[in-house]
């Protein structure tokens, strides 16, 4: 393998794994706050990737209006799912609410089916995406610098909003204790809902990004891309927002660079992030970042 | 009331029950004695999910990988080697495959015990696992499964899948099996052994404080439920005739899932229960997703709809009724008889 091949994977291998990193994002700050694996969040990822090209193609927005409408509305799904799915099961054992967010998993992935229909659906991209620009030997499609620099800066604001606001403040007082929080005066359920809309914004974020790299639209989209980016929030040590960035990027890398290098394990590629996982979870059950946690007796 | 009163019982339902299969076989069409099959096949799925999930508080999202099992370990058994022969065209299959050969009998024991095998190698490392981890961990061995089954063609077929598995599993068969997984299952609660896989899924820490072997006892009825879920998925396979890697999707634990949950996490007779009414509605829903024809009006069926009413009716279960069905409880003679004070 030459360099320029070489950079070509690892290009490719930092936009799948930024991708991985904005869904995790939502998972880790959810499972941070609430303890709770949102099986629905992979579903918000294929649902604004859905409404971007609904956006575009049927009510013929510009692509940033469709964008920024896409992400607003599917925030509002997410705030919504909390709001009816898991809000009235905070106080029931946590098994509750993990099956309740299987059911809206499969709610949502059901209607998309109804509504968009099953079959693929080609994703129409704006022209200036199709051109590659060329460096030396290296061919690079627009969206593959695009996504890891957008990411960045998501990310970025997000970090910021965690640590600089007061909002922040309460989700990460929340992750902590969220009884305590409750008497000192945090609003715990608007903080929940804007932990909500937040990690929902960003993996319609990335649902578009997935849909401009990888073409194609389908209600079960979200399946493979949403417990690959669960492993690696789980990887990075779940509750941590670097650990999740760090994790997809990671898991990126790996996904890639074994097909780039193994190719006769091209059909194998689904698995590698199970085997990670389970791999992970033996050694380090906590992850790259994540806390030690006591059993409570 | 006395053993033997309660055994007599017992032997009445059995015929009952026999006796209704008898009638069912002679008078009711294929498509419902299809669904009669599907029922006890389900109820297996759900009793082996059943004694993981709701009666030793593991939860395992993996039961499409160890039904995957054991339907390609039955499949490959009793299919003939001529059938093998003209069907896998990827390459053919290994020897050992081809060459294989077992009764129905044998083969759906062999579909278990291979489930049970690697419900216990897997179980190694993941029972050590928390609640959540758990889950996602055995949803991710059920991945790998269907990853593999559609890799190695020389077994499986690859993604084309096994078609004409002969159609051995009929009531009889399906029936007979739900009743061994159902004696199997309770005679393993009601020893002592039923006791500490309770007080595991009750409290895990106390337990381990009462100087129980939790993680013993914990990979002992995940390799139980492993077996009936490899049983599941051997007479499944049978029942429908064609498997392929695709049919092993999330969306079949899902089902079974719904099943345990409406039934009530740690009630057989729930399973039971549920197993027999979800099963039907299952089917039932299958109006809404077909054309629907009033008068000259033609309603177009909508496909999907079917799930979307299903997922709709977990969702509101677990919101307003969380412990199911029947909640812990069970069936008993005594009860159903109205004879308090004794159980």
């Amino acid at each position: 393998m030459n360099v320029e091949t070489f950079i070509q994977h690892a290009l490719n291998s930092l936009t799948l794994g930024s991708l991985y990193a904005l869904i995790a994002i939502g998972y880790t700050m959810v499972y941070g706050i609430l303890r709770l694996i949102n099986f629905a969040h992979s579903e918000i990822f294929m649902l604004g990737a859905y409404f971007v090209f609904w956006g575009v193609t049927l009510l013929a927005l510009p692509w940033p209006l469709a964008i920024a409408l896409s992400i607003a509305f599917t925030a509002g799904v997410g705030i919504m799912v909390d709001k009816v799915a898991y809000r009235p099961l905070r106080d029931a054992p946590r098994i509750s609410a993990l099956i309740s967010s299987i059911g809206v998993s499969f709610f949502l992935q059901n209607v998309a089916i109804v509504f968009f229909q099953a079959i693929p659906r080609a994703v129409y991209r704006p022209e200036w995406m199709e051109q590659p620009f060329i460096l030396g030997n290296v061919r690079i499609l627009p969206i593959t610098l695009f996504v890891p620099v957008l990411s960045v800066v998501l990310m970025l604001g997000l970090l910021y909003i965690v640590y600089r606001t007061k909002t922040g403040l309460g989700m990460r007082a929340i992750s902590k204790d969220i009884e305590t929080s409750y008497l000192m005066g945090v609003p715990v359920n608007r903080v929940i809902a804007i932990t909500f809309g937040i990690g929902s914004a960003l993996a319609a974020a990335s649902g578009i990004m997935w849909a401009l790299r990888y073409p194609q639209l389908q209600p079960i989209m979200g399946t493979i891309p949403g417990f690959k980016a669960f492993i690696a929030a789980v990887f990075g040590g779940i509750g941590s927002i670097h650990g999740a960035v760090v994790g997809g990027v990671i898991l990126g890398f790996i996904e890639i660079m074994t097909v780039a290098f193994f190719p006769d394990l091209a059909g194998y590629r689904d698995a590698f992030a199970f085997v990670l996982l389970i791999v992970v979870l033996m050694i380090k059950p906590t992850g790259l970042f994540g806390a030690r946690v006591e059993d409570k007796v | 009331m006395n053993k033997s009163a309660i055994f007599l019982l017992n032997i009445a339902a059995v015929s009952v029950l026999g006796l209704f299969l008898w009638w069912a076989e002679g008078s009711l069409d294929g498509y419902k004695i299809q669904i009669l099959n599907l029922i006890a096949v389900n109820i297996i799925l759900a009793l082996s999910l059943n004694l993981i999930y709701g009666f030793t508080g593991m939860f395992s999202l993996g039961h499409a990988g160890f039904m995957a099992i054991g339907a390609y370990v039955c499949s490959i058994l009793i299919l003939t080697p001529d059938q093998k022969d003209t069907m896998y065209i990827l390459g053919g299959a290994y020897e050992w495959v081809q060459n294989a050969q077992a009764p129905f009998l044998a083969a759906v024991v062999a579909g278990g015990l291979v489930a049970a095998v690697f419900g216990f190698i897997v179980g190694f490392p993941l029972l050590r696992l928390g609640d959540d981890y758990l889950g996602i961990a055995t949803l991710g061995f059920a991945e790998i499964v269907r990853v593999v089954a559609t890799n190695v063609s020389g077994i499986t077929n690859g993604s084309l899948g096994l078609k004409g598995i002969p159609a051995h599993a009929n009531l009889w068969w399906n029936f007979g099996w739900c009743l061994v997984t159902l004696y199997v299952i309770v005679r393993l609660l009601k020893c002592n052994t039923g006791s500490v896989l309770k007080a595991i899924r009750d409290d895990e820490i106390a337990a381990k404080a009462m100087g129980v072997n939790v993680f013993r006892y914990k990979l002992l009825s995940f390799t139980v439920g492993s077996f009936f879920a490899g049983i599941g998925g051997a007479l499944l396979a049978s029942l429908v005739t064609t498997i392929d890697p695709k049919m092993f999707l999330f969306t079949l634990t899902f089902n079974v899932l719904m099943i345990v949950v409406t039934g009530g996490l740690g009630s057989l007779t729930g399973s039971v229960l549920a197993g027999v009414g979800i099963t039907v509605l299952l089917e039932w829903l299958r109006v809404v997703e077909n054309p629907i024809s009033l008068g000259s009006f033609e309603v177009a069926g909508i496909p999907g709809m079917r799930m979307v009413v299903f997922s709709l009716a977990l969702i509101v279960i677990i919101l307003f009724r969380r412990e199911g069905l029947m909640g812990m409880r069970e069936f008993s003679w005594a009860r159903l008889l109205g004879k308090k004070g004794e159980r």
